[in-house]
C-alpha cells in the first residue's frame, strides 16, 4: 500500500506516484505537419487578464501607435506581469471583450489594429548575452520586464517563482517536458525545434538560484524531444543537467506529481515546491526567459497545438498574443463539417468554450475541437455504488466516493476534513466512474462555495468588527462628553464655596497684617532698620546727594 | 461559431455499473452451472423466479417516486441481487419463498434506503435472513447433491414441486432432502463425535462435501476472472479466506480430533460465493483498502464464530449484514494518508 514505489525507468531510479492513468495521447495528431509561425491577424485582442494575480496597469490609450515589443501594460504590484503589443499597429480599443474562461467572463482587452510591418520597438533592453555577469536580482528584474508567466498553463508570474524569498535554499530545478494531457504537443514540438534555447533558458535559471543540479522529466512517448533536448545538453557541456525520461502515466506533468516522479518527495501539503528546495518550470517558460535575457524580447508569443477531428489541418503554430481562436483555427484548414466541441486545453483538465471569438493568452497551450464521435456527451450520471475506482486513480490519494458525498451534501467542513483542497482538479476520478458522475464538478462546487463562505466570513467579520468600533467610540465620545460636564459642574460648583473666603485674598491678607506686625514689634522694641545706621560720611555724602537730586526734580 | 459546453474532464473510460453488474453475472456461471449439475433444475427455476420478481419490484418502487423506470432496471443491479439469493435459496423452495425474499429484498432493503448506491446492506442477504428467520423449515430443507442420489427430478416435476409443492409419487421430502454437509459436521460435532467419525459419512468429498466444494471451486473460478477483469480488488476475498483459514487453521492445530481441517471451511457452505460475489458488493462493504482488509477479515472471523458456536448452519449471510453495519465507521477511521500531509490524516 505504499505509494512510494520506487522503479527503475530506462535504466534510472524513479518513484511512482499513487494512481494515475494510462489513456491513448492522441499526439500523432498534431505532430503530423512542422512547426509553423501563424499569421498575425489585423486585429488582435489583448486581455490585461492573462496570469495569476493583480491586473496590470494600462498604459497607452485609443488612437496611439504601438510598435511591436512595446510595455502596453505595466505591473504595479508584486505578483502581476507586464504585457507588451505583439505587433506594431494602432489602438483602437480599450474596454470589456470576452476572454479565455469556461463561463464566457468579459474582462478588459486592449485591441490593437495590426498594420502588417510588424515593426520592432527601439526601446527593447539590452541582451545579457553574458548572463553569468549579472546578478539574480538584474537577471530578476529583466524577466519581470519581460511579463514571462508559467506557460504549462498555471500563469503564475515567473519573477515571482523565481525568488522563493530569504532562507529558502534551492538545490534542485525541475523542469516539467512531461506533457501529460492527451493530444497537447506544443511542448514536445518545442522540444524538438528549440532544444538549444530550453536549455540556455535552464542554465539562466540555474545561475539565478543557484541550483546545483536540474532534472527534466519528459514522458518517454516523446521519443524525439527526449534526442533532441540530450544532445543540446551534450551541446551545452553542462553535465548538472540530466534530462529523464519518465513513464508515460496521466498526470505525471502536475508539479507535485513530476517532483515526487524525479526525486520521490513530495510537496507538502498547502506547502509550494521551494519549502523542499525545489523550483520547478515549464520548457515554454524556460523559452520565454531565454528570450529575455539573451534576446531582450518580451513574453509576446508561444507555441499552441491545435488539434481534434474536428479540425482540418491539425498542427502546432507559434501565435501571437491576442490572436483569436477562430482565426488560429482558420489558419489550420478550419473546422471540419462535424465539429462539435471547442476545448482549451486538454480533453482532461480543458474547459469548454462557448465562442471561438476568444484571444489566445500567455497560458493557451492548446485548442482542442472534437467531433461528437471522437468525444460523446457524456452519458446521465447515475448513484455512486461506491466502487473506489476514483480512490484508486487518484494521484493524491483522496477519497473521491466520499468528498463526492459531502459536496453533494453540502456538509463543506467534511469536504476539508477530507483533504477537499489537496485535490489539483486532474479528472482522473471522473474519468474511470462508472456511473459516470462529475465528481471534479462537484469539488470545485466545493471549493467556490467555501471560498464564498470565508470571503463572506471575511467580510461580515470587518463589518462585525467595524460596528463594534463605532459603538465603542459613539460609548467613549459620550463617556468624555459626561466627564466634561460633571467636571465643569463641580469647577461651578467649587467656585460658589470659595466665594465666601477667596484663598487669595486670605493671603494677601495674612501677609499684610504678617508685616504690619513685625513693624509694630520693631518699633516697641526700638531697633531701626540697620541699614541706616553707622553710615560713614562718604555713604552718608552719597545719600544727601541723592536726596539733593530727587529734591531738584 | 459556436459550441457545447461541458465539463472537464471530457473522456470517460468505457466503463459502466450497467457492465459491472454484467461481469459479476457473467462470473456467476460456473457456480450457477455447478449447482443445477448437482441440485437440479430448482436452481434455475428460483434463478428466474427471483429475476422477474425484483425486476418487477423495482419497476413498482421506481414508477411510485415518479421517476424514469428503464435507466434504472437496466443497470442490472437488481437481477444480480435476485440472482445472488437465488442461489443461497434450498432448489426445491416453493415459489413464494423466492417471490417474497426477492421482492423484500428490492422494496425494503434496497428501494426504500433510496436505490442502488444507498442501501447500508446487501440486499440478497438481509433477504435471505429475513428468510431464514421467518421460514426455518422452508429454508433448511435442501437437496442432496446428485452423486449421493438415486432419484433424478426432470425439469417438470421440479416446477410442479415449486409451484404446488406436490412430490412426484413414490417420494417423501425425506428421501428427497438430507442434511448439509456443514450441519452433519457441526451436528455430529455437538453430539460430541469425532472428526474421524464424522468423516466416515457418505457425505465427504476431497475437501468439503460432495458436491458442495466443486460448487465452491466453480464460484472461484468466477471470482478469479472478476479479479482479472478487475471488476473487484483482491483485498476482501482474501481478507474473508485468510482470516478464515487463519482462525480455522488454529483451532485445527490445538485440537484436530473436534475441529474440522481449514480446507473443509473453505470449500463447504457459501464462503466463496460469499467472499467473491457478496462480501464485495460495494455499496454495503468498506471503500477504503485498509478498511477493506479489516471487513473482509472480520467477516472471516464472524464466520468461524458463529459457524462454531451460532445456532445456524451457516455464517456468511450474518456475518456480511454484521459487518455492513460497521463499515462507514471502519471507513472513517482507515483513510489513507494525503500526498504531502506528514500525519495520518489530518482529524487524528
Amino acid at each position: 500500500m505504499s505509494r512510494l514505489t520506487q522503479i527503475i525507468h530506462a535504466g534510472r531510479k524513479l518513484w511512482h506516484f499513487h494512481g494515475g492513468l494510462h489513456i491513448d495521447d492522441h499526439k500523432d495528431m498534431s505532430l503530423q505537419r512542422p512547426l509553423r509561425d501563424a499569421q498575425i491577424p489585423d486585429r488582435l485582442v489583448i486581455p490585461l487578464h492573462q496570469h495569476i494575480g493583480e491586473l496590470p496597469v494600462l498604459k497607452v490609450k485609443i488612437g496611439d501607435r504601438v510598435l511591436k515589443g512595446q510595455l502596453i501594460a505595466e505591473a504595479e504590484q508584486y505578483v502581476s506581469a507586464n504585457i507588451h503589443a505583439p505587433s506594431s499597429g494602432t489602438v483602437i480599443e480599450v474596454g470589456e471583450h470576452a476572454i479565455s474562461h469556461p463561463s464566457g467572463l468579459k474582462s478588459v482587452c486592449i485591441t490593437l489594429e495590426t498594420d502588417g510591418k510588424d515593426e520592432w520597438s527601439n526601446e527593447l533592453p539590452e541582451p545579457m548575452t553574458d548572463y553569468q555577469n549579472f546578478s539574480t536580482s538584474e537577471l530578476g528584474q529583466r524577466i519581470r520586464w519581460a511579463g514571462i508567466v508559467g506557460m504549462g498553463g498555471a500563469t503564475c508570474p515567473s519573477s515571482v517563482k523565481l525568488n522563493p524569498g530569504p532562507g529558502k535554499k534551492i538545490n534542485t530545478l525541475i523542469v516539467n517536458g512531461a506533457e501529460c494531457e492527451p493530444y497537447i504537443s506544443c511542448d514536445d514540438s518545442l522540444m524538438q525545434n528549440h532544444a538549444d534555447n530550453i536549455i540556455e533558458g535552464i542554465q539562466i535559471v540555474m545561475h539565478m538560484l543557484s541550483a546545483k543540479n536540474c532534472l527534466v522529466g519528459i514522458e518517454d512517448n516523446k521519443p524525439k524531444a527526449l534526442q533532441s533536448m540530450q544532445s543540446a545538453v551534450e551541446k551545452s557541456g553542462n553535465n548538472q543537467i540530466e534530462i529523464i525520461s519518465i513513464p508515460t502515466i496521466y498526470p505525471s506533468g502536475g508539479e507535485k506529481q513530476l517532483i515526487q516522479i524525479l526525486t520521490g518527495k513530495e510537496v507538502p501539503s498547502h506547502g509550494l515546491p521551494a519549502d523542499i528546495g525545489i523550483v520547478c518550470h515549464n520548457v515554454g517558460t524556460l523559452e520565454a526567459i531565454y528570450e529575455a535575457v539573451i534576446l531582450g524580447r518580451p513574453s509576446i508569443s508561444r507555441l499552441v497545438t491545435v488539434t481534434g477531428q474536428g479540425v482540418k489541418e491539425p498542427g502546432n503554430f507559434r501565435v501571437a498574443n491576442g490572436t483569436s481562436i477562430a482565426n488560429l483555427v482558420a489558419q489550420a484548414g478550419g473546422y471540419t463539417a462535424d465539429a462539435d466541441r471547442l476545448i482549451q486545453g486538454g480533453p482532461m483538465m480543458g474547459y469548454t468554450l462557448y465562442d471561438d471569438d476568444i484571444p489566445l493568452t500567455k497560458g493557451a497551450n492548446c485548442v482542442l475541437v472534437t467531433t461528437a464521435e471522437e468525444i460523446p456527451s457524456n452519458t446521465p450520471a447515475i448513484p455512486c455504488i461506491r466502487c473506489g475506482r476514483c480512490a484508486e486513480a487518484c494521484p493524491v490519494e483522496l477519497l473521491p466516493q466520499q468528498l463526492y458525498w459531502h459536496a453533494r451534501s453540502r456538509d463543506f467542513d467534511k469536504t476539508q476534513d477530507f483533504n477537499l483542497f489537496d485535490c489539483i482538479e486532474c479528472g482522473c476520478c471522473s474519468h474511470v466512474c462508472p456511473s459516470h458522475i462529475p465528481l471534479v464538478q462537484y469539488y470545485r462546487y466545493a471549493k467556490t462555495e467555501i471560498w464564498t463562505k470565508e470571503e463572506e466570513k471575511r467580510k461580515s467579520d470587518i463589518a462585525r468588527q467595524r460596528h463594534e468600533f463605532r459603538q465603542a467610540r459613539l460609548e467613549r465620545i459620550e463617556a468624555e462628553k459626561k466627564a466634561r460636564l460633571r467636571k465643569k459642574k463641580e469647577d461651578l460648583e467649587n467656585k460658589k464655596t470659595s466665594d465666601t473666603k477667596d484663598p487669595k485674598k486670605a493671603a494677601i491678607e495674612a501677609a499684610m497684617k504678617r508685616a504690619a506686625e513685625k513693624k509694630q514689634k520693631m518699633q516697641e522694641s526700638g531697633v531701626k532698620p540697620a541699614n541706616t545706621e553707622a553710615l560713614t560720611t562718604a555713604q552718608q555724602k552719597q545719600i544727601d546727594e541723592a536726596d539733593k537730586r530727587r529734591g531738584d526734580r | 461559431m459556436q459550441f457545447i459546453s461541458k465539463n472537464s474532464p471530457h473522456t470517460f473510460k468505457p466503463n459502466s455499473v450497467q457492465r459491472i453488474m454484467l461481469e459479476v453475472l457473467l462470473a456467476l456461471v460456473p457456480g450457477i452451472i455447478a449447482m443445477t449439475w448437482f441440485f437440479g433444475w430448482g436452481t434455475l427455476i428460483n434463478i428466474a423466479i427471483a429475476s422477474v420478481t425484483a425486476v418487477v419490484a423495482e419497476a413498482l418502487v421506481i414508477k411510485l417516486r415518479a421517476r424514469p423506470a428503464l435507466p434504472v432496471i437496466s443497470d442490472f443491479s437488481a437481477v444480480l441481487t435476485a440472482v445472488l439469493l437465488a442461489l443461497a435459496l434450498p432448489p426445491l423452495a416453493p415459489w413464494w419463498i423466492t417471490v417474497l425474499g426477492s421482492a423484500f429484498a428490492i422494496i425494503i432493503v434496497k428501494q426504500l434506503y433510496g436505490g442502488i448506491g444507498y442501501n447500508p446492506f446487501n440486499p440478497a442477504m438481509a433477504a435471505y435472513v429475513f428468510l431464514l428467520i421467518s421460514y426455518p423449515t422452508h429454508m433448511t430443507s435442501w437437496l442432496q447433491p446428485s452423486m449421493l442420489s438415486n432419484i433424478e427430478l426432470d425439469f417438470v416435476q421440479t416446477l410442479s414441486i415449486i409451484f404446488n409443492g406436490t412430490l412426484p409419487t413414490g417420494l417423501s421430502w425425506d428421501t428427497l432432502s438430507g442434511a448439509t454437509p456443514l450441519d452433519e459436521m457441526f451436528t455430529r460435532l455437538d453430539m460430541n463425535q469425532m472428526i474421524e467419525e464424522i468423516r466416515q459419512s457418505a457425505l465427504w468429498g476431497d475437501f468439503g462435501g460432495k458436491g458442495w466444494e466443486w460448487v465452491n471451486n466453480w464460484y472461484l473460478l468466477g471470482g478469479i476472472y472478476l479479479l482479472y477483469r478487475k471488476v473487484i480488488t483482491w483485498h476482501i476475498p482474501v481478507s474473508v479466506l485468510g482470516s478464515l483459514l487463519v482462525f480455522s487453521g488454529l483451532a485445527y492445530l490445538l485440537d484436530p480430533a473436534t475441529h474440522p481441517y481449514p480446507a473443509f471451511h473453505i470449500f463447504t457452505g457459501g464462503i466463496m460465493l460469499g467472499a467473491f460475489f457478496i462480501a464485495t458488493d460495494p455499496v454495503s462493504a468498506c471503500t477504503t483498502k485498509k478498511g477493506q482488509l479489516i471487513y473482509g477479515a472480520s467477516i472471516g472471523a464472524m464466520v468461524f464464530i458463529i459457524r462454531n458456536w451460532g445456532g445456524y448452519p451457516d455464517a456468511v449471510a450474518f456475518a456480511v449484514l454484521l459487518m455492513n453495519m460497521t463499515a462507514p465507521t471502519i471507513d472513517y477511521y482507515t483513510r489513507p494518508r494525503v500526498f504531502g500531509t506528514a500525519g495520518k490524516s489530518d482529524h487524528e
